[in-house]
């Protein structure tokens, strides 16, 4: 189908998808590296693109209230924010999940203070790893777009009914211009579908009551239920890009396999580092180093069947964080695939924490991971958790 | 009472029924239980406006609402019925806390 080819920071793309969605209401406070997201997307409602109503609230935890109220009346809902601003909004984050409202965010990742700074990192969306959110990482432009669409598709689905965070990377991503293709409006919304509420507090003909309170008798009831629908997300998802392949050309999936097929060493990475590895990993290809990429994409719910499959019998594999677990063995990332991989043959899995703060993710620093994976590989013992690109 | 299990609940704990709060049991926390003394009632229904629960039985089918008794599951022994309650006959109130006997 014929789609535009068009030039766009990745904060105007998402702010596209989220236009084509056509969501009744969205609510949000400015921070950067997200304001620009919102900001155009609140140039779209004053123009009369979109007929949303748009709540502009005082605060983060308002933002995400205000959308919990609006998901709760029946509502499809939006909001985005970045670092400070998702620590602000905690608590709501777990309501939205434990209420299985699907309230579909835009989270630009960026560091989390302090000290206070502006870039990117990883450290707000894994502090929200265990909150109930379903959670996707882009490496660029279009995969942001193409995500947020594909997940309204995916929260919304009646065997899901689970919020949806689209991350894309703030500044590398959301403020630097792209070549993507867009879909035009009414194919986008045609893919997505109009909104299908499930329990709606606007329904007077049925009244319900949400949010009640939940103690020993039930609540861990309810939070079995939201441990079953993170499961269901699996097919759905993978219905979901399946179809938005055919539609558009583009095919997506759990994680992307780069040049993996016979790699003995393997790296691990999230959002726009993808890239730099792709390139550096060519590199060491064409001097004969079988060396390959798993871009993991979909971090909530984790795959760990699809993980194991692909990891397992490798010879080295090397996971890359943009955060950091202080105190902890190694970053969350790193954790979780080695504890998903524990009971296959011993590779061994080595951690490099790296970027905190928008520190620049090189080539040089690609090149030494996948140095220190051959002697790996070759039976060296080094240090299992590792720091990457910091001066000490 | 017998609890739903998981997979009969609705998602997000959704309450899909209107007025249900006589349902739910709660009168398992006592340790002081409201002793209802019938003979030294004057029918003032303090105890019924005052219960912040719905534990007191009111017989609405006559002339006049008349209490009747303690409705034991929804009772959580807070004593405030007791309280309120007038020692009107020969200064003796109609309800009295007891130790509840185990």
């Amino acid at each position: 189908m014929a789609q535009n080819l068009v030039a766009l920071a990745g904060n105007e793309a998402v702010a596209y998808a989220f236009k084509q969605a056509r969501p009744h209401v969205g609510s949000a406070f400015p921070i950067t590296p997200q304001t620009e997201m919102m900001h155009k997307f609140a140039e779209f409602v004053a123009n009369g693109e979109v007929d949303t109503e748009m709540i502009l609230v005082e605060s983060e935890h308002s933002a995400m209230s205000a959308a919990i109220g609006s998901a709760a009346a029946g509502a499809r809902t939006f909001t985005a924010t970045s670092s400070a601003g998702f620590a602000l909004m905690w608590e709501m984050v777990y309501v939205a999940a434990s209420l299985r409202l699907p309230i579909n965010m835009a989270l630009v990742n960026r560091a989390l203070s302090g000290n206070i700074n502006i870039h990117c990192d990883h450290s707000d969306s894994m502090g929200g790893r265990d909150s109930g959110w379903i959670q996707v990482f882009c490496e660029n432009a279009q995969e942001s777009y193409d995500t947020a669409l594909m997940n309204f598709r995916i929260s919304e689905h009646m065997d899901v009914r689970l919020p949806a965070m689209t991350n894309y990377d703030g500044f590398i991503i959301s403020h630097t211009e792209d070549a993507l293709y867009l879909l035009d409006d009414d194919t986008a919304y045609d893919f997505i579908g109009p909104y299908q509420a499930k329990y709606a507090l606007l329904d007077v003909e049925n009244p319900i009551t949400v949010g009640p309170l939940d103690l020993t008798d039930y609540y861990f009831e309810h939070k079995w239920s939201q441990m079953e629908a993170q499961k269901r997300v699996f097919p759905v998802a993978r219905e979901v890009m399946s179809e938005f392949g055919e539609l558009t050309g583009r095919s997506y999936d759990f994680f992307e396999e780069y040049r993996l097929d016979d790699a003995d060493l393997v790296m691990v990475v999230l959002g726009s580092s993808a890239g730099t590895t792709k390139d550096v990993i060519d590199e060491y290809r064409d001097k004969g180093v079988k060396v390959g990429l798993l871009k993991l994409r979909l971090f909530r719910p984790f795959p760990v069947a699809e993980i194991v499959k692909v990891l397992a019998g490798r010879k080295a594999i090397a996971v890359l964080d943009r955060s950091a677990s202080f105190g902890g063995f190694g970053g969350p990332v790193f954790t979780e695939i080695r504890s998903a991989l524990y009971r296959q043959e011993q590779t061994p899995i080595h951690n490099w924490i790296y970027g905190l703060g928008g520190r620049d993710y090189d080539l040089k620093q690609v090149a030494e991971v996948i140095e220190k994976l051959q002697q790996i590989a070759a039976g060296e013992e080094l240090q299992e958790v590792n720091l990457l690109g910091i001066r000490l | 009472m017998s609890l739903k299990k998981a997979s009969e609940l609705t998602e997000g704990g959704i309450i899909t029924e209107a007025g249900n709060a006589s349902e739910y049991k709660t009168g398992d926390w006592r340790t002081f239980v409201p002793e209802f003394v019938v003979e030294n009632c004057i029918q003032c229904l303090f105890c019924w406006i005052y219960c912040p629960d719905s534990a007191i039985a009111v017989d609405l089918s006559g002339e006049k609402p008349e209490v009747t008794g303690i409705i034991l599951e929804h009772c959580k022994g807070c004593g405030i019925c007791a309280a309120e309650c007038p020692p009107v006959k020969k200064g003796k109130a109609a309800l009295v806390m007891v130790r509840e006997a185990k």
